[in-house]
């Protein structure tokens, strides 16, 4: 059977199929729908999201350790948080085989930057492999299970946005015949990585990968396609069929396994090709290797871009730039320019969302805000222009708390810092921040903005939601009460949908010694459907003055004609929250309600 | 300007394309208008009608009003998932200035599918920009050929207004190398069953233009 999938959706057919009895992650963009696919195997893979990535890649391991397969994804970032484990997994090793998908962002559609994670396979002395598409996404998993437990490593399964987000055939097969658990092993020497016994392990470690790269030369998944012998491309994943679509002549070194590079191989290749090139995204990783063996590159990051991703076109000009003959001559005619002095159409908060209040009173005051991971980062573009920092999960709080205490406090509001994080970034890494802040004392404010959802990336559960990914009721976090066992005296909530209390809160805070916390509670408008009566303008009281159009909402629309401007609100879009009418200083601005007691 | 699935392959325009050259389709749109959807019943009709296929979309932003597009190559093989600019066979818009932004993906003599519809992008409702006025006039002149389509007027007259995105897929469908019947087959299998007569209705009615 064949279904059309995408390379998540595929790594989750492929999780099944393998017979992984676990998968854990924290949702990151493009890795969210791998873990988005499991619940449908409900009753063979057991899945959650973890509240980050560190501990989704732990709970993981502990499966494995137990002797079941198990998968766990994260985005490439994630992979930083998960870093720790990961580095000392590779001297324990696994049991049931252990795959850690890494899905990496390049030309950062969704992300605060742009690293290459094959650098992690090399760092932490671990296998990878790199699908080119959906159906090697499905299959490296069950290899990926396979080496993890013929070789007792981790094994790192990498994707680029362009595997995880899109679609190709998948041949569909069935799920493997399982061993029966036998359950934890105690194994103190394997499992307890104090300097006595990891001192052991790393020998064996350098030895794990000496074997792998003998395997890297006889795996199917690392071959030689033979073509045109004045031309050979040595690529990986996606890159792989970039070359393809522009080189379809030339001879090919497709590779599956990232990492460790089979040496022979490549040089078998050199010596059947005139002219060597190398094609991969971001970093060198597979060119500088290459060169460290002695082999001659004709073409690699010199002629292919560093930075963000790669097309077919891209790797067609830039081959044939250093002299690589036979490129689609499609791909190399001269590109028209794009229609000049377009709008852009950014992102923008949604109609309702709880967020809005916030920033426009934060814009307001003219705080430094510390800002955080969500869609509340969309705070930092205009009209509000009302986020200063975006690090990374979780670094509003800790950031605000170094700034505080570097601060004069002189009374000026532009000097103060304010933390700016949402519910699941809190739950993720704002938590142990938030205890620094408490235990050594700053004056910190830090809002949290509860939509009770992982927004951003699509509507995921949170450990606040009440639901665990497969839908199972579950006690929300009680967040008032989290703040104050952590030894925050100052903890308050407010309506987000009110402008002025908002401030009035954030005054108060920033004037009171010691840190506060101040907790705005909501739903998200797109992920809970709110969806109230859309409000209305009346168009005698409205001035054009536009400043209702500060609150950045798709619901209200300029119209300028040759009586002036006016500002109409889109009945489709609008939810009725109301926020846009605290702007406006002529009261034009109606609720349904209003409207019908005057009518 | 339909061109027979059983016949010759030929582009959009009616010129033969290279043998082996997949079918390149950029799609474009406002998050909501069903982008993904009919890339989805495209990408199906392709591998029924025995093709290769792949499809690339980015999610991420397009909940939240941004500019969403989708990527959809088929035909005997294909490898790349990503349609470099300048290589389109078709761009279909499913709104006018999301089709000016793509026009420079289309090929030269490739064919643009818009709905003339317009959306106004954030910094237009601010009133920091504006719309581009005269756009139907721009796209037609850059592209002769351009098949402007008002999606709203044929899913009202079709019977269900929300059946703008079927509409501009039978427009789509008009200027592409695929099976009609295996496209309804398809559309039939996605929609929900009580919105099966009007989708198809509507995706007739922009079929026929």
């Amino acid at each position: 059977m064949r279904d059309i999938l995408s390379g998540n959706e595929a790594i989750a057919r492929g999780a099944w199929e393998a017979g992984v009895r676990f998968a854990a992650a924290y949702p990151g963009t493009p890795s969210t729908e791998i873990l988005e696919a499991m619940p449908q195997y409900e009753g063979d893979i057991y899945s959650e999201w973890s509240p980050n990535e560190k501990v989704a890649f732990e709970v993981a391991l502990g499966a494995s350790l137990a002797g079941a397969r198990a998968l766990v994804a994260m985005k490439h970032v994630g992979v930083n948080v998960a870093a720790d484990p990961l580095f000392t997994a590779s001297y324990t090793g696994v049991k049931g085989g252990f795959v850690l998908v890494s899905a990496d962002d390049p030309s950062l559609h969704s992300s605060q930057n742009e690293q290459d994670n094959r650098n992690y396979a090399r760092f932490a002395k671990v296998p990878l492999l790199e699908p080119a598409d959906s159906q090697e996404a499905k299959d490296f998993v069950g290899l990926a299970c396979e080496l993890s437990e013929r070789y007792d490593t981790p094994v790192i399964l990498r994707t680029t946005t362009r595997i995880s987000h899109s679609k190709s055939i998948v041949e569909l097969g069935e799920r493997a015949a399982l061993d029966p658990l036998i359950g934890v092993e105690r194994d103190i020497a394997k499992y307890v990585m104090v300097p006595s016994n990891a001192t052991k392990k790393h020998p064996l470690v350098e030895q794990r990968l000496r074997l792998l790269a003998e395997l890297a030369e006889e795996m199917p998944q690392n071959r030689i396609e033979p073509g045109d012998r004045g031309i050979g491309i040595v690529a990986a994943g996606v890159a792989y069929m970039y070359a393809r679509e522009a080189f379809p002549a030339a001879s090919f070194l497709k590779l599956g396994m990232a990492y460790p590079l089979p040496a022979g191989m490549i040089r078998r290749f050199r010596a059947m090709v005139d002219r060597l090139y190398v094609v991969e995204e971001l970093d060198p990783f597979l060119e500088e290797q290459i060169r460290l063996m002695g082999v001659r590159v004709d073409g690699g990051k010199e002629a292919v871009p560093l930075i963000g991703e790669l097309d077919p076109g891209i790797v067609a000009r830039a081959l044939s730039g250093v002299g690589a003959p036979g490129a689609t001559a499609e791909l190399l005619a001269p590109v028209g320019d794009p229609v000049p002095g377009l709008p852009g159409r950014p992102p923008t908060l949604c109609p309702g969302c709880s967020h809005r209040g916030v920033f426009i009173a934060l814009r307001k005051l003219k705080v430094f805000v510390s800002g955080d991971i969500g869609c509340y980062t969309l705070g930092a573009l205009e009209p509000f222009k009302a986020m200063h920092t975006c690090i990374c999960m979780g670094a509003s709080i800790g950031g605000a708390h170094g700034m505080e205490k570097v601060t004069e406090r002189d009374g000026v509001l532009k000097n103060r810092a304010v933390a700016v994080i949402g519910d699941s970034t809190f739950f993720h890494s704002g938590i142990t921040a938030l205890l620094d802040v408490a235990w050594n004392r700053s004056d910190t404010v830090t809002v949290i903005l509860d939509n009770r959802i992982t927004a951003m990336t699509g509507g995921q559960q949170t450990p606040g939601a009440g639901k665990t990914l497969g839908g199972l009721e579950s006690p929300p976090v009680d967040i008032p009460r989290l703040c104050e066992a952590l030894g925050i005296e100052r903890v308050r909530t407010v309506d987000p949908g009110d402008i002025a209390a908002v401030e009035a809160a954030l005054r108060e805070e920033i004037a009171a010694d010691g840190p506060s916390v101040i907790i705005a509670p909501s739903r998200c408008a797109l992920v809970y459907r709110l969806r109230g009566e859309a409000w209305h303008v009346d168009p005698e009281l409205c001035t054009g003055c536009k400043v209702c159009l500060k609150a950045g909402c798709g619901g209200l629309m300029l119209v300028e004609d040759e009586e002036g401007a006016s500002v109409e609100i889109v009945p489709s879009q609008c939810t009725g929250c109301g926020v846009c009418a605290q702007l406006c200083k002529q009261g034009a601005i109606l609720a349904p309600a209003i409207e019908e007691a005057i009518a | 300007m339909a061109v027979p699935s059983d016949g010759p392959r030929a582009t959009a325009a009616g010129a033969p394309a290279p043998v082996e050259r997949p079918t390149n389709l950029v799609i474009s749109g406002v998050g909501g208008q069903g982008v993904i959807l009919a890339s989805f019943v495209l990408s199906q009709a392709a591998m029924a009608d025995g093709l290769d296929v792949k499809q690339s979309e980015v999610h991420g932003m397009s909940q939240r009003g941004g500019s969403v597009t989708s990527h959809l190559r088929f035909g005997p093989k294909v490898w790349a998932a990503l349609i470099t600019p300048g290589t389109a066979d078709v761009l279909v818009a499913f709104e006018a200035l999301e089709a000016a932004r793509y026009l420079h993906w289309l090929r030269p003599g490739g064919v643009v599918v818009f709905n003339t519809l317009a959306i106004n992008p954030s910094p237009v409702a601010a009133g920091a920009a504006a719309y581009p006025r005269g756009l139907a006039a721009q796209i037609e002149a850059r592209c002769p050929g351009a098949r402007a389509i008002d999606a709203a007027r044929l899913a009202a007259a079709a019977g269900e207004p929300r059946a703008t995105n079927m509409a501009m897929l039978g427009a789509a469908s008009a200027v592409l190398p695929l099976d009609a019947t295996t496209l309804e087959a398809v559309i039939e299998r996605v929609v929900p069953p009580k919105t099966v007569a009007a989708n198809l209705r509507a995706f007739h009615l922009g079929r026929e233009g």
